[in-house]
């Protein structure tokens, strides 16, 4: 059997019977939020196709948590920009929680990591299979993603654009719009299904092209992540992940582990602990939320920060802890800050202390 | 037609919205469901996948630190 033929092969009957029936034709398009899953969606459209989106929710989205905690967050509009994305498109979208099977993306990278924890080749192969398994269950038949050739180091080389749609199983039912005219023809194109003239050849990491692209279309406003819409990308995050993961001996996470990484200022006076220290009330009442599971601490003589302690601490570490909380307080001044300590037991104490001069918090402190 | 009562509270976007898309797809079209949740971006998100699917908001408001949604279920 031909190569072409034994790839193809693996759609399932619903995809068949939609074929055979003459139905409309129909898409799942990969919706990050960005502008480019946007202007790819928007290309397929223009060809007729039926398509409904589909997002992955794997934990580390940027979006969402953190621009609802920090205070100064709360002026902006917060909106949910993969929703937004399809609501511009006049399309449905799928959202679908992945946080358990994501795990074994992120510890078990078979294609390694990126410049930081970021294992976006694996990560779009994971999500491409999760968008062909969907594809199946529903019926569609093709999958559409915003990846532009030579756009990220890792994940849209032209070396690695055929890892995604072979490592996925979605083989030549994988269309990237953006860059088609530059990549072998797919099912698709072939079968007619669309116009492969009217698809497009952007190359490279310029997103001119894509702005250009936009305005015709009409789109005056779109997300414009820096560093893509992963926590994974970025070097601090990436850093208190190993971190966690260094400490606790294993390459292990819980979701309330990462989403505390997002959180406040990460510490690490002593191997065996860390301190998470709230930067404002936003941050002070999503980490209240965490208290009971932690050790914790604040300033009741000043203004200041709820800090949790992960690890076990004996007096001595807790009074340096307390030192630190006061410094990151309005009593960072004051002579001596007075404290209450909460163990994860709800016993509490009241600490009397001199805060931490500043001179005295070496930066390697801060992860 | 039934009403329905989704607990979202303490959970962080986008999980208010995957829960109610969850539970939307187990209730039949004339159902409505009332979706209490605390992130603020819930009140934003919610009503927004509801217009993309085709669903009505009854209402959407936010006491305090809690949002309460209500949506009736669109017809297939």
């Amino acid at each position: 059997m031909p190569s072409q033929q034994r790839q193809t092969a693996s759609v399932t009957d619903a995809s068949r019977a939609s074929e055979a029936g003459g139905t409309p034709r129909k898409a799942v398009a990969l919706i990050s939020g960005g502008l480019d899953s946007l202007l790819a969606a928007r290309v397929i459209l223009d060809q007729g196709i039926h398509v409904e989106g589909i997002n992955f929710y794997t934990g580390f989205c940027v979006e969402g948590h953190t621009h609802a905690i920090r205070n100064h967050e709360h002026a902006k509009p917060k909106r949910n920009n993969a929703l937004w994305t399809a609501e511009q498109l006049g399309i449905k979208l799928h959202i679908i929680e992945v946080i358990e099977e994501y795990k074994d993306v992120v510890i078990n990278p078979k294609h390694g990591y990126g410049a930081n924890l970021n294992p976006c080749l694996d990560c779009k192969g994971f999500m491409v299979r999760k968008a062909r398994e969907w594809m199946e269950k529903n019926g569609f038949d093709f999958i559409i993603t915003g990846e532009v050739l030579g756009q990220r180091p890792m994940s849209q080389r032209r070396d690695t654009l055929p890892v995604v749609a072979r490592e996925s199983g979605a083989f030549d039912r994988l269309l990237r719009p953006l860059c088609a005219r530059l990549l072998p023809e797919t099912l698709p194109e072939r079968e007619g299904w669309v116009d492969r003239n009217k698809l497009l050849d952007f190359n490279g990491r310029s997103r001119k092209p894509q702005m250009a692209l936009a305005e015709r279309y009409g789109f005056k406003e779109y997300a414009q992540p820096a560093g893509g819409c992963c926590f994974l990308t970025n070097e601090q995050y990436s850093h208190k992940l190993a971190d966690l993961w260094q400490t606790r001996g294993t390459k292990q996470y819980e979701i309330d582990d990462i989403m505390l990484l997002k959180v406040g200022r990460h510490l690490r006076p002593r191997p065996h602990f860390k301190m998470i220290v709230g930067r404002d009330e936003g941050e002070n009442n999503f980490l209240n939320g965490y208290r009971k599971h932690f050790t914790h601490l604040f300033a009741t003589s000043h203004e200041g920060p709820l800090v949790l302690i992960d690890g076990t601490v004996d007096d001595d570490d807790l009074r340096l802890a307390a030192r630190l909380t006061a410094r990151f307080g309005k009593g960072r001044e004051a002579e001596s800050v007075t404290l209450t300590v909460t163990d994860t037991a709800g016993n509490s104490r009241v600490l009397d202390v001199a805060p931490l001069p500043a001179s005295d918090i070496p930066p390697e402190w801060y992860l | 037609m039934g009403h329905f009562v989704l607990d979202a509270r303490q959970l962080m976007c986008p999980m208010p919205v995957i829960r109610a898309q969850n539970r939307v797809a187990e209730l039949q079209p004339g159902d409505t469901l009332e979706v209490h949740a605390t992130d603020p971006g819930a009140l934003h998100d919610i009503p927004t996948w509801c217009r993309i699917n085709g669903h009505e908001v009854l209402s959407a408001v936010r006491t305090g630190n809690e949002i309460s949604i209500v949506l009736r279920v669109a017809g297939t």
